[in-house]
């Protein structure tokens, strides 16, 4: 084979396309996932719509080479608005024999593969499981197919030859080939790769440089090797006029969290406890230390929801964030919340279940639990996220109406969402809705009684922050009197008590804004009610029906509890309600329990979101 | 402190009940605890409103309803994590933590060990009656051996903790015990506990009269206390009999009993206690629970360790502050737009 060096001038074209997918795929350890956000970020600073989905497996390093530890990222960007991070791909990076094995079949028919010809050897064959004698690059089974063998290992050592780097150190660098080599296929720049970079490793810059001149060979070797004779341009896309950022649903979360606890003017504490695929919140809000911000990593899952609870009687913007089995353990603490009344935002970054389940894929699965998944009436209001940047939102109106309406507020993200990311054009601090918190400063009874459950006209109970001179009360777990709080076994009393304190929930209905219609008419055949993370593939594949002559229209709920008032009469107007969902039909039962409508579910339950596809296909047979 | 109390009324114990019916059985030890817990309170140079009592379930946990203070009468065996909170959220609160052995040592194992391991300024009361009482009898986590009980009325199987042993295994910077009977020497300790920068873990032998009745009187009355307990104090030896007439020495590692009257020791010879001495206080937590050589040594009361090592809030907000001085206090227009941000024109 040529070298990289003495290859000829040759012959390019560039072809305009508005949107491509592309999928890195290879061994868990060939850092995938930071090849495919430094793609995105450049595309993203392109001006490219984009939307991304990480799809690691749940081992950190399973055994080399094989199908389990296959590690992919997806990005799709284009050139009009992006909502999913696609169906299928245009483009596979392929960096060994199992990354093409798992990810062919979801491959568009004469879509690009790129194959890193030593992840094809005999050994990583033989791993991912082909017969003996089988290579795919080398027999007709790729035809269908644009295939570019690369010997990607190779090229980077020969790049590497002088640099004085061990072995390992080389090998490491190959993946800067892979993403130089497509910065030069999508004609996009290498400098913000460069810039991190530089910042990653400030203090290695022999590594640095390394990882920097292979990235520039990648790019060189597209420009100048015989096989690649076609650049694809996607141009900027027209997004509405503002600043944007590239945000993922974890990230978005922490900040909404800190957006809350300054606009509150409370202190923000979090109580958390390591937990797939959560645990970022607590990575991000830890470093927030100068800006006063205290993250307890508690000793489980209870202690981190008790220490909340805690810190919001001592007067903190109190969260605890989690994944399904963690939520589980918090159940008995969230009771307590509730009968506290106490402010509380609790976050379950839903993944597959039940049990330990699929602790890096994707699922809806918790919504009953969250809505009903403690012992005794304890109802609480849940909100979902639908999208990487709505998890900002989402978590500062959770964190409003805990504080105003004195409750624990349950939001539902879940994996797809929150390692997803996209473009979002941020909020500044002036934007934010204002958030009221009034302490109770001096006693609200009569002859200066101090009633801790006395109610004003959203049935809400005053927040009295521990140290306040004169406020001394007892607060707990047993039933307690209306207004003063002491304790009650009286049967009246009891009823009493869980009527206000479930009408304190629907009562917020009142506050919250009407569901509208997100895409169609306000009446009509069809209507496609989802929640959360289905938005994206929901709005797609209803704009194209849309399109294409359907009489379809979309409705995405934020509120799931209490619902927006004017739900029931948008459903009633029309004559099917098709409901998708990552699980059995969880809104579905809500949804039919709470209007007596006979809405149709349409459920998927194997880790992965929802293909606009699957969708589209859906709607099209209900039409 | 003591100057913020000043132009204060001073405070008497009556301000600390809460004026609710107390409503433990008679002849409970809690009712005693209830008392010390009170009359020390305003000696201690606290305003009122900074005391914060948290408990958990079981008998011992109603006490936050008696007290005038802020309080949580929380969930079983969470107190301590409740706490964590409530102290790493405003580290200007007193924060008391009321317990039993069930609570603390079973459901809530878990948090009694972290929270000893993270060491908050708090104090943390068990009131340890050997049993489960309301649930009406079965075996706790400190019952002995062959314990019969309506959960095991053939004895219970199962090996017992060591309170103090536990505690000082989970690096508690602050071990002792006392017994509702001696009131005395209750108010000393729960002094002692306050003035210990750190989680002060304070056992109580507290007398279950309906279902454990009379387990701890051999360390109260006077024909046996003085055989059968031993009151440990820093920088005296460790001596206790009907005369003062016994004493313990240590051999290297091994505690050895010995008999001031034989003329072969005086008081001098004998173990003097060392409330720092970390090795010699897991020594002294053993003593009734292991055989030196076939002898086992009496009931220790007192501090059994105290040493002062940095508290968790402090460290967290002297965190803050360091954080905040070297890299700054980022605006929140900084934090929402990130450092990568491009424009749509």
């Amino acid at each position: 084979m040529e070298t990289i060096n003495d290859l000829p001038e040759k012959i390019k074209t560039i072809k305009q396309v508005d949107k491509i997918v592309v999928r890195f795929s290879g061994d868990s350890g060939d850092g995938m996932q930071l090849t495919g956000m430094q793609f995105t970020d450049t595309a993203a600073l392109a001006g490219n719509d984009t939307s991304t989905f990480p799809d690691y497996p749940s081992e950190i390093r399973a055994p080399i080479g094989t199908v389990a530890g296959v590690s992919g990222f997806q990005v799709h960007f284009g050139s009009t608005e992006i909502y999913t991070a696609g169906d299928s791909f245009d483009v596979l990076v392929a960096m060994n024999a199992a990354a093409l094995k798992v990810d062919l079949p979801r491959l568009k028919e004469g879509g690009i593969i790129i194959a890193n010809l030593q992840g094809f050897d005999k050994k990583n064959l033989s791993l991912a499981q082909y017969p003996v004698g089988v290579n795919p690059l080398e027999d007709s089974s790729l035809e269908n197919y644009i295939v570019h063998k690369v010997d990607i290992t190779k090229h980077t050592k020969e790049c590497l030859v002088d640099s004085g780097l061990g072995i390992k150190d080389i090998e490491r660098c190959k993946n800067m080939f892979v993403l130089g080599l497509l910065f030069w296929k999508f004609d996009k720049p290498l400098d913000n790769t460069i810039r991190f970079i530089q910042d990653k490793f400030s203090r290695k810059p022999e590594i640095a440089d390394a990882n920097i001149k292979v990235l520039r060979a990648g790019w060189n070797y597209g420009d100048s090797a015989e096989i690649f004779t076609m650049q694809f341009k996607i141009a900027p896309a027209k997004l509405p006029t503002g600043t944007y950022r590239n945000i993922t649903g974890n990230h978005a979360a922490a900040i909404g969290l800190i957006a809350a606890s300054e606009k509150s003017r409370l202190p923000l504490f979090l109580g958390s406890y390591p937990i797939t695929p959560a645990t970022d919140i607590l990575h991000d809000l830890s470093k927030y230390r100068g800006n006063g911000v205290k993250t307890f990593q508690a000793e489980d899952e209870i202690a981190a929801i008790c220490s909340s609870i805690g810190a919001s009687y001592a007067g903190s913007l109190a969260v605890t964030t989690t994944s399904g089995p963690g939520m589980s353990l918090k159940t008995e603490a969230l009771g307590l919340a509730t009968m506290l009344e106490l402010p509380l935002v609790v976050i379950n970054v839903q993944r597959g279940g039940p049990s330990t389940g699929l602790p890096t894929k994707t699922e809806q699965s918790d919504l009953l639990m969250a809505m009903h998944g403690r012992h005794g009436e304890a109802p609480l209001p849940v909100l979902a996220a639908s999208s990487p940047s709505d998890c900002f939102e989402t978590v500062y109106e959770a964190s409003k109406i805990a504080v105003e309406h004195m409750t624990p507020v349950i939001v539902l993200s879940d994996g797809y969402i929150a390692n997803g990311s996209e473009p979002w054009r941020f909020p500044s601090q002036e934007d934010l809705p204002e958030i009221e918190v009034n302490f109770l400063k001096v006693a609200n009874g009569p002859d200066g009684k101090i009633l801790p459950y006395k109610r004003d006209e959203k049935l809400v109970r005053p927040w009295i922050k521990a140290g306040t001179k004169g406020l001394e009360h007892r607060i707990g777990g047993l039933e307690k009197e209306n207004e003063t709080g002491n304790v009650s076994y009286e049967a009246n009393n009891h009823e009493l008590m869980t009527k206000l304190r479930a009408d304190k929930i629907k009562h917020i209905q009142d506050f919250i804004p009407p569901a509208k219609v997100d895409n169609g008419k306000e009446l009509g055949k069809l209507l496609v009610l989802g929640w959360g993370s289905t938005y994206g593939a929901i709005k797609t594949a209803v704009k194209e029906c849309i399109d294409e002559g359907f009489d379809v229209s979309h409705i995405h709920l934020r509120y799931i509890n209490p619902l927006p008032k004017n739900l029931g009469w948008l459903l009633y107007r029309f004559e099917k309600v098709l409901i998708p969902e990552m699980n059995t039909g969880q809104l579905l039962q809500l949804i039919r329990g709470e209007f007596l409508i006979p809405a149709t579910g349409f459920s998927k339950v194997q880790g992965q979101p929802f293909t606009t596809a699957e969708i589209k296909g859906r709607i099209i047979r209900m039409s | 402190m003591e100057n913020l109390t000043l132009d204060r009324e001073k405070l008497t114990p009556k301000d600390f009940s809460s004026g609710m019916d107390v409503k433990w059985c008679p002849g409970c030890g809690d009712y005693s605890i209830l008392k010390q817990v009170q009359t020390i309170l305003p000696d201690l140079g606290v305003e009122k409103e900074k005391f914060v009592f948290i408990s958990g379930i079981g008998c011992s946990s109603r006490f936050t309803y008696y007290m005038d203070t802020y309080g949580i009468h929380s969930i079983h065996g969470r107190a301590a994590a409740i706490a964590s909170g409530v102290k790493a959220a405003n580290p200007e609160l007193d924060v008391w933590v009321v317990s039993g052995d069930g609570d603390a040592f079973s459901i809530g194992g878990n948090h009694f060990i972290h929270l000893m391991r993270k060491n908050f300024d708090l104090n943390y009361l068990v009131f340890n009656n050997q049993i489960y009482s309301l649930t009406k009898g079965q075996y706790s986590p400190t019952s002995e051996r062959g314990k019969i009980t309506k959960s095991s009325p053939f004895g219970s199987i199962e090996e017992p903790f060591n309170p103090s042993e536990l505690a000082l295994g989970a690096k508690a910077s602050f071990v002792s015990r006392t017994l509702d009977r001696d009131p005395k020497h209750m108010q000393q300790i729960l002094k002692r506990a306050h003035a210990h920068k750190g989680t002060s873990f304070v056992e109580v032998y507290q007398n279950c009269p309906v279902f454990n009745d009379g387990t701890f009187f051999a360390y109260s009355d006077k024909e046996t206390k003085k055989d059968q307990a031993l009151f440990l104090e820093h920088g005296k030896p460790l001596l206790f009999g009907m005369n003062d007439d016994k004493g313990i020495r240590l051999d290297g590692l091994t505690p050895v009993l010995v008999d001031l009257n034989s003329n072969d020791f005086s008081a001098d010879d004998l173990w003097i206690h060392d409330e720092k001495d970390r090795t010699k206080a897991n020594l002294i937590s053993r003593f009734f629970d292991t055989s030196f050589n076939g002898t086992y040594f009496p009931r220790p009361f007192g501090v059994i360790y105290a040493d002062e090592r940095p508290v968790y809030e402090e460290n967290l907000e002297h965190q803050i502050e360091e954080v905040e001085t070297k890299k700054g206090k980022l605006p929140l227009n900084l934090i929402l737009s990130g450092d990568k941000t491009w424009n749509i024109l």
